[in-house]
């Protein structure tokens, strides 16, 4: 059967699965109707500045006097962008390189699995903010920093898999009617990581929300575009922590408390359809 | 010790000074990186008189050619050179190896709190899986995973400020550095409580999650059966049989996640403003202070990277089926 | 020794209730090997694991009792039924390569029943493992050792060693011989012998293969969707089969004299999940006829202990 059609036919048995894309989904609509559902301009001064919320600034005010509700609502796109696209990088990369280095094995698999391994040692996150810090974190050079960095793991999961699939009947029968190596790889044996991939690249996406934010906040990321990382930014150097203005910082980290664990629902949800062995959660 | 054994260090040793260089050299290109040659650099740094610049350009070779450059900077970074920072106009070495053992003094305590109790509540989770108990640890740490450090560490802030005379910045209460060493040492403690307590919330999550995934692995395999079919009580098969066999990808990941650690104690010290080398190295992307930034990312990959590689031996100690190998 | 009476085990699958044994009952005297043979996915181990109450938290025993030496020890508490397993009920587990803990030595394994029950001192108890070793034909050389460096021979014989220390009344061997080669196969099969005839053992040995359960058992059933299709003396059963399912199952023993090509029995093995009422083997049999579709049958008694389930032969007669 067709993994998508069995995916979609076990969602509804699978509570985890469906929590997470409720999360999702709601996210990807407020981020789509921003504009509808934000009462003021998220970058107009909309008020005295560090207003408590009220029911015309239901998340307060900031330090300009901007409406934190509508900035919040805008600041789901940018997380949501990143995360997907970074998200993207990082598995077809690491799709790449776990497929070409189990299927291949040998020195190529040898060489790959050194870089694998060395950047699965060095802190992904500290050479995230360095590079940022270096070259500036403009929108798409966050993506390609993150997606950049993060493929080590998918890397590691593809070619284990790889390596499995490698031996079974069907691969071996279709080597020996020479098929070509590439129409083997991604016909035979690349329908079949897919399930484990999917469940990654879900991973994939909640760890790039995640890390954007973090680059964001501590100024190593655009600064200027409206994110989530960027509120709490903006709530940090202004010092509003200490300041009693309690109100600035919480809603941008409920949001990205809620977007990560939907993605690891969906990942667990991946996961556990289509293997169901692993049932976990 | 057997030549098995005397081969497996052998390989991770190797394996580890090769890593070492790797990094070395991704420093020496990652620096490279910036616009402008570095001696342009050192001009834009208004810190600076002409007589350090030329000073810097001498010891690092800069107006050489580049592979000379290069062989002079792995050399320095081996001895721990990396020369003068642009707005302390002190040694990198001096500024960072002091808050490297600030570091640890935050990041040695939270992170043993975390396996242990990330330890214990997770095999309980797992014992108790699909029960009350279960998802209640398994929500907590799952929202303790997804929670950005910086945001856990700020409300926490708000919540002490709220409750009261709780230290919520930096090391030390400014005056008590003359005291005597008691009271520096309770004034420590203090200002140590809530970045602790942050940093080990952080970690906690992730261990857990781990600790119950890895207990129920164990618990279907079939040495379980065969303690239960001995007449072992629960607390018997939970704790002697199954425990110490959940523990040991546990400790794998201990080993792996000196960077997650890492990026935890970042975010926490900055929050806090607690001098470690997170901390520095916030500063110093601030200050656009290169040599210090460039000291810290040096410093804190070969940390990770020995921290691993003594985690090896140790996972390599407590499971058998390695140490034989 | 043990009786058990209209047994019904059921798993509860995500895909519904796994009928794994369904209304069985057995009698199984004091001091003899009873063999229970049947193929893949029939419910030996099923049956095994209820005995011991160690099924998993997915199963559960529906209904139906089992006695060991007069107590029905379904109505056992399970802190009273704790006391029995491994003292005076044991289990050899299918697998045995993998039914050891991989980070406890040997000696420390065959142990733990006296420490458990006898709360015995660590230093006899081993000891009395080091005996027991023996007594399986292990030296002391492996005392030390973890799983991962034995052989499986040696890993079978660690896993009765721990099993038989406490002394039980009843051991349950589950495939205690797959995977090992044949000499060694009849080395385990003469040591069981020899649990039976010195110490008065009952054993049941569970196993796919009938000539080895043949070889040492008095008595015997065979199974077949979670119920019993033939029951009697071991040599009565195999010389004299009377199901369909046994005879098929004698038919297709590779017989190393002929040259004759085996013939399995054609069919798939039986789904168990929401079985239909009336004879399991009914797809699969020559012999069948329309009542059996749906007639739940009685045992035909034929002489002695053989009794047949199958509508050829009615309740009483041949
Ligand atoms: N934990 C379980 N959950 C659900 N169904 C199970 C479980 N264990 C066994 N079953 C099902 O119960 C039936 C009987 O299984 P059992 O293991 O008792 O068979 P068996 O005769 O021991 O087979 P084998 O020779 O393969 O060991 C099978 O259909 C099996 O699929
Ligand atoms: S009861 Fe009928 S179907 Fe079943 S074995 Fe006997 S003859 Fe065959
Ligand atoms: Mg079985």
């Amino acid at each position: 059967m067709n993994p998508l059609m069995n995916y979609l036919g076990q969602l509804r048995k699978s509570k985890i699965g469906l929590v997470g894309w409720g999360i999702i989904l709601t996210f990807v609509f407020i981020a789509i109707f921003a504009p509808l559902i934000s009462p003021y301009n998220p970058n107009a001064i909309s008020g005295a500045y560090y207003q408590h919320p009220s029911m015309l600034h239901l998340f307060g005010t900031n330090q300009e006097g901007q409406d934190l509700f509508s900035q919040n609502m805008y600041g789901t796109r940018i997380p949501l962008i990143v995360g997907t696209t970074a998200a993207l990088v990082a598995v077809v990369l690491g799709l790449l390189v776990g497929l070409f280095s189990g299927y291949f094995g040998g020195v190529p698999d040898e060489i790959l699995m050194r870089i694998t391994d060395f950047f699965l040692v060095v802190p992904a996150i500290v050479l995230m903010i360095v590079i940022s810090a270096l070259i500036g974190g403009t929108l798409t050079n966050v993506i390609l920093i993150i997606g950049g960095l993060s493929w080590p793991m998918t890397a590691r999961v593809v070619r284990s898999m790889v390596l499995s699939i490698k031996e079974w009947p069907f691969v071996e029968v279709a080597k020996s009617s020479n098929g070509s190596s590439l129409y083997i790889m991604f016909k035979h044996i690349l329908p079949n990581v897919m399930p484990v991939v999917f469940a990654n690249a879900a991973l994939s996406v909640a760890n790039a929300i995640f890390t954007q934010a973090a680059l964001v906040f501590i100024g190593v990321g655009d600064v200027t575009d409206l994110s989530w990382g960027n509120i709490m930014h903006f709530a940090y150097i202004n010092g509003t922590i200490t300041t009693g203005i309690w109100w600035y910082m919480i809603p941008p980290g409920i949001f990205i408390v809620l977007l990560t664990v939907g993605f690891i629902f969906l990942s667990t949800s991946f996961e556990t359809i289509f293997n169901p062995r692993t049932r976990r959660i | 010790m057997s030549l098995s054994n005397l081969s497996y260090i052998l390989r991770r040793t190797v394996s580890a000074v090769l890593t070492i260089f790797a990094i070395i050299i991704l420093n020496f290109i990652l620096f490279r990186l910036l616009p402008g040659d570095p001696i342009t650099l050192l001009y834009r740094s208004p810190a600076l008189t002409q007589h350090q610049i030329n000073l810097l350009t001498e010891e690092f070779g800069l107006n050489q050619p580049l592979w000379i450059q290069f062989v002079i900077f792995f050399k320095n970074s081996l001895m721990g050179n990396f020369g003068i920072s642009f707005f302390y106009k002190q040694p990198v070495t001096s500024i960072i190896i002091p808050a490297i053992k600030n570091s640890l003094i935050l990041l040695i305590p939270a992170n043993l709190m975390a396996i242990l109790l990330g330890m214990f509540t997770g095999a309980i989770s797992a014992w108790h899986r699909g029960k009350k108990i279960d998802s209640t640890i398994l929500g907590t740490s799952l929202a303790l995973y997804a929670m950005p450090t910086f945001w856990l560490g700020s409300m926490l802030i708000v919540v002490a400020l709220h409750v009261g005379n709780i230290p919520v910045e930096g090391m030390y209460s400014i005056g008590v550095l003359n005291q005597s060493a008691i009271i520096r040492f309770w004034d420590l403690l203090g200002h140590l409580a809530l970045p602790l307590i942050t940093l080990t919330l952080v970690l906690y999550g992730e261990f857990t999650i781990v600790m119950r995934n890895s207990l129920l692995d164990v618990l279907s395999e079939d040495f379980i059966l065969t303690a239960k079919a001995k007449g072992a009580t629960d607390s018997r098969i939970l704790w002697r049989h199954a425990f110490p066999n959940g523990l040991l990808p546990l400790v794998s990941l201990i080993a792996i996640s000196f960077g997650l650690v890492i990026g935890g104690v970042i975010f926490t010290e900055i929050v806090f403003s607690w001098p470690g080398i997170g901390f520095v190295t916030y500063t110093a992307i601030f200050m656009r202070d290169y040599p210090v930034l460039q000291g810290a990312f040096f410093l804190i990959t070969i940390t990770v990277v020995l921290a691993n590689y003594f985690a090896d031996f140790v996972y390599s100690y407590i499971d058998p089926r390695i140490r034989y190998r | 020794m043990l009786e058990i009476r209209d047994l019904v085990v059921k798993y509860k699958t995500s895909k519904g209730s796994v009928s794994a044994v369904d209304r069985i009952s057995l009698e199984i005297d004091k001091g003899t090997i009873f063999g229970l043979v049947g193929e893949s996915g029939s419910g030996k181990t099923t049956l095994g694991l209820s005995i011991l109450r160690i099924l998993s938290p997915n199963a559960s025993i529906e209904s139906g009792d089992i006695l060991v030496s007069g107590t029905n020890i379904t109505r056992l508490k399970e802190r009273e039924m704790r006391n029995w397993r491994g003292k005076k009920i044991a289990m050899v587990f299918q697998g045995a390569m993998s039914s050891l803990n991989p980070l406890m030595t040997v000696e420390e394994q065959v142990a733990e029943p006296l420490i458990i029950h006898e709360n015995m001192e660590r230093s006899l108890a081993k000891r009395k493992a080091r005996d027991n070793l023996a007594n399986v034909g292990l030296g002391e050389n492996i005392l030390k050792r973890y799983p991962h460096e034995l052989s499986g021979g040696m890993k079978q014989r660690v896993v009765i060693a721990m099993a038989i220390i406490g002394h039980p009344e009843l051991l349950i061997a589950d495939e205690p011989t797959t995977a090992l080669d044949v000499v060694t196969q009849h080395r385990i099969m003469k040591l069981f012998k020899a649990l039976r005839d010195e110490y008065g053992i009952t054993i049941i040995m569970i196993s796919h293969d009938l000539p080895i359960v043949a070889e040492v058992a008095n008595s015997m059933a065979i199974m077949y969707g979670g119920k019993i299709s033939e029951v009697g003396n071991a040599r009565e059963v195999v010389t004299k089969s009377k199901h369909p399912y046994t005879q098929g199952l004698i038919k297709s023993i590779p017989n190393p004299k002929s040259s004759e090509v085996i013939r399995g029995i054609p069919g798939e093995p039986v789904s168990l999940v929401n079985p239909s009422p009336g004879c399991r083997f009914y797809d699969r049999c020559s012999f069948r006829r329309d009542i059996c579709k749906t007639y739940d049958y009685n045992p035909a008694v034929l002489d002695g202990q053989h009794k047949v389930y199958c509508n050829l032969y009615e309740a009483g007669k041949q």
